[in-house]
């Protein structure tokens, strides 16, 4: 493997070739400040601030675009790049509006803690006005073209992630917006899940909530047979939102509209929740020792008039291994019979 | 799948026949059009000009149900032109010359007439496929429901032999399964032939480690019954009591008046379900069971992972964990089962009875989860099966086969062949995607798809509604104009009660895996006010 040497921050770091200025002073644990960076993406370079001066380049270059060169000395964190970084975010800041009070961001926005983190108190520039186009918004998805910071993280995604290719930007005589591609979208939420901040949001969920009063955990999608690692984000006992894990086997972070947004079926008013018997021709409530009496003796008679075969079962392809184990279970060691099946050849 | 959606990406060549892998497992085909925008080839082998064909460097729009034909004639390519891999059919497998002087029958100008693929696309698919090593065989419901599943799975597995592509890395044959956990079922003995882990039930030894296991005195010793043999006891009155957990068979059955008798002849029926649906209305009791989410356990899916499912939100009301149900009833019946937890189920009992999962426990699956085989608990599992060219049994064993047709084709009657199969924003019968806000108003009701050719032809006009009817039932659908369907196809899926698919479909099986012909039947469609349909010519 072709390794090369270089100094980052006083710090001699070897790595691979080809590996880019931000990838190397990843590796060896050293974080250059991003936005429009996103490790699943090829490097777009739009929001400069990353930037890190070469030594014996004149001007600062971007990180993440720039190659690692054998021998190079690079400096990550100065007076000067923290001033450049600052004029950065400001330039930003000029095009976002401060709404994080009302934002569904807010808390979980990178360019917040940006902000925070380079102690920017006020912008100094004119702020432009601006006309949007009306928001785009499909069902589940809505842009916020005042909030968008056009990193083209989300444009990025859809092409080369998704490979819909649904968002687009052009150059207006307001400078660029993004454009949507309705018959295209597929409202994977690809560009949700990769928006830094509140430039593209969810409108699934009645419930409204802030990042911070969440819990998370991960689990495995209920739908297809790829497995998809999901992160579900719980308030009050209450999934508000679904994400992909970024990293995890198999889908890193990606999901389908159906991973990300078929959810809210647990909270069906018609969910059965009482054992039911049924009484000439109507369901009735009943208790679980009544239902599950009823069955284990309704069993036993016919395995006594008809033997055990004369039962059969069929099991879940949705719910989970041990909820299947156990059925099998029964029909084999409790009943007596091999008569359990379940949808794998339908 | 012998490989792994992770090998996708780093695939040179994928043979993609049966699957619209784009809408029934969109996170899986985005993968794959990642590998071919970076420079991979995809050969797509599909009736429809589904999603993938912009993606394909080749596309054979094949007829439905004559993929053994087809499959059959790359071989003769093949073989013909001495381009397969000598290596690994030498070493590796037997029957190489039974399959030869099988495959002498469909030489592309033969095969053609009956796939409707050119002989010059075969030849260069053939040719394709020999020039590029490995190749990701990836297939779907096309292949398997078909009354020739069976047959058509074997064709695949004998290509991927002949061409030497098992056993590595970015090769195999992969089926991409349906449902979450229709892998993990199988693995748990959910069916009539085997105890977890693929043990049979007719091997004595087998019955006395699950006996010993599970402290009873002996175990049936005799295959049970496949779900349409069951349904068949309903009638005839074999089988008496029916435990149908989490399926809704009156809608995802073919023929859907003839299944509707069949549960109504049963003496007794339980149901175990989240919510009400087609198939509870037969039921005698209703258990009410804990969803995903709701209780703690594990799923695994198609490349054989095991992952963890967790407790996010408490089930509602009086509902319960589907496993704790199953001990209920058979405490009642005089076993007391000593697990109390998803967790003690598995770290107790599946992973010491199931060899290929001895080394899964918990603790290991809090992160990316484990594949099996994993056999012991330094095991880190397994990517990709049949390394080196080691198959379960020996040496990789051909078995060739001939194509038999659709148990029902087009005729004067009934011109047109109705495939079906599942659309992105839906998941079979609507019980959950039905109930979640949003996905109806993107998706709120079945289409017929037609091609614009039968559309002229016949003056459909788009979104008019058209009646679609079969030997065993009509339905009145919209009809959707598409490029994506042939001449003489009807597509429909099955997600919407009253326009669902099968209503239509033949209850006709393939004999060894009683898998129903899903994809092939014979319909007519008819303007409303009853101007009777004819295919265009072909």
């Amino acid at each position: 493997m072709n390794m090369i040497r270089l100094t980052i921050d006083n710090q001699e770091v070897t790595t691979q070739k080809g590996v880019t200025i931000l990838e190397a002073a990843k590796n060896a644990g050293i974080i250059i400040p991003t936005l429009c960076f996103h490790k699943r993406l090829n490097p777009i370079g739009s929001c400069r601030l990353c930037v890190v001066e070469v030594d014996g380049q004149s001007e600062p270059v971007t990180a993440c675009t720039t190659p690692a060169e054998d021998g190079a000395l690079i400096t990550t964190q100065s007076d000067h790049l923290f001033r450049m970084r600052q004029e950065a975010l400001k330039l930003i800041l000029a095009n976002h509006p401060l709404d994080c009070p009302v934002c569904d961001k807010a808390g979980a926005c990178m360019l917040q803690d940006l902000t925070f983190e380079y102690g920017i108190k006020s912008i100094d520039c004119q702020v432009p006005k601006r006309n949007y186009i009306p928001a785009y918004q499909t069902t589940f998805i809505k842009h916020w073209p005042e909030r968008c910071i056009l990193c083209m993280r989300c444009v990025n995604a859809c092409k080369e992630v998704q490979c819909i290719g649904a968002i687009d930007s052009e150059d207006t005589k307001d400078g660029p917006q993004l454009t949507f591609n309705r018959d295209k979208c597929v409202s994977c939420g690809e560009c949700v899940q990769v928006c830094p901040v509140g430039g593209m949001l969810e409108k699934k969920s009645t419930l409204r909530w802030r990042s911070w009063e969440t819990t998370q955990v991960r689990t495995t999608c209920p739908y297809c047979g790829v497995g998809c690692q999901q992160l579900l984000h719980i308030k009050n006992g209450k999934i508000v939102q679904v994400t992909g894990v970024e990293d995890a086997e198999p889908n890193k972070g990606r999901l389908c509209v159906k991973g990300r947004y078929g959810f809210d079926f647990l909270y069906s008013e018609e969910r059965l929740k009482t054992p039911l018997i049924k009484e000439n021709g109507q369901f009735r409530e009943a208790s679980w020792d009544e239902a599950l009496d009823l069955v284990a003796h309704k069993f036993e008679e016919i395995i006594a008039k008809h033997g055990p075969d004369a039962l059969a079962g069929v099991s879940c392809a949705r719910s989970i291994n041990e909820d299947s184990y156990n059925m099998q279970k029964l029909f084999r060691a409790v009943i007596g019979t091999n008569n359990i099946d379940h949808c794998a050849r339908t | 799948m012998t490989n792994s959606f992770s090998e996708f990406a780093k695939a040179k060549m994928f043979l993609v026949i049966g699957s619209n892998m784009t809408e029934a497992h969109p996170v899986a085909s985005t993968f794959l059009k990642n590998a071919v925008q970076n420079g991979a080839q995809l050969i797509l082998v599909d009736p429809r000009k589904q999603k993938l064909a912009d993606f394909a460097q080749v596309h054979a729009q094949i007829k439905v149900g004559s993929d053994i034909a087809f499959l059959n004639s790359v071989m003769y390519v093949l073989i013909q032109e001495d381009i397969y891999d000598h290596k690994f059919v030498d070493s590796c497998t037997i029957g190489f010359k039974e399959l030869k002087e099988k495959v002498q029958a469909y030489p592309p100008e033969e095969a053609s007439k009956i796939c409707g693929v050119s002989p010059d696309m075969i030849r260069d698919i053939a040719r394709r496929l020999a020039s590029v090593k490995p190749c990701m065989l990836c297939y779907t419901l096309g292949i398997t429901e078909h009354t020739c599943g069976r047959n058509n799975v074997v064709s695949t597995a004998n290509l991927q032999m002949l061409l030497g592509n098992m056993g590595v890395e970015c090769g195999g044959v992969n089926p991409l399964r349906g449902q979450n956990n229709v892998q993990g079922a199988c693995d748990m003995g959910a069916l009539p032939n085997v105890f977890p882990g693929y043990q049979k039930v007719i091997d004595a030894e087998s019955r006395a480690k699950f006996a010993k296991a599970w402290n009873v005195d002996h175990l049936p010793d005799k295959n049970g019954l496949m779900i349409p043999q069951m349904m068949d006891g309903l009638v005839s009155g074999a089988v008496k009591g029916f435990y149908i957990f989490g399926e809704n068979l009156a809608n995802t059955e073919p023929d859907i008046r003839k299944v509707e008798h069949e549960l109504e002849s049963a003496e007794f029926i339980v149901c175990q379900d989240i919510f009400q649906t087609e198939t509870t209305r037969f039921a005698d009791v209703i258990f009410p069971a804990a969803a995903w989410s709701e209780n703690d356990g594990t799923f695994s899916s198609s490349e054989r992972r095991v992952s963890r499912v967790r407790t996010a939100s408490l089930p509602p009301g009086d509902a319960k964990p589907n496993w704790w149900i199953f001990k209920q009833i058979a405490k009642r019946m005089g076993h007391d089962w000593p697990s109390d937890s998803a967790r003690e189920i598995w770290d107790n009992e599946v992973s010491q009875l199931a060899p290929s999962l001895a080394g899964i426990k918990y603790s290991r699956l809090e992160g990316d989860g484990l594949q099996w085989p994993c056999t012991h608990d330094q095991h880190s599992g397994t990517c990709f099966l049949h390394k080196d060219g080691e198959f379960s049994c020996g040496l990789g064993q051909f078995v060739p086969v001939d194509w038999t047709p659709p148990a029902e084709v087009a005729d004067a009657e009934y011109p047109f062949v109705l495939s079906t199969g599942r659309r992105l924003y839906h998941y079979h019968t609507r019980t959950q995607t039905g109930r979640c806000k949003g996905l109806n108003d993107i998706l709120g009701e079945e289409t017929a798809d037609i091609s614009l050719e039968d559309a002229k032809s016949l003056r459909i006009e788009p979104d008019e509604k058209i009646r679609v009817k079969s030997r065993r039932g009509e339905v009145t659908v919209k009809a959707r104009i598409t490029p994506e369907v042939p001449i003489g196809m009807v597509w429909m899926a099955f997600h919407f009660r009253e326009t669902c698919a099968n209503w239509l479909t033949n209850p006709a099986f393939d004999p060894i895996t009683l898998t129903a012909e899903y994809k092939a039947c014979a319909v007519t469609i008819e303007k409303i006010g009853n101007q009777k349909a004819s295919i265009v010519n072909r």
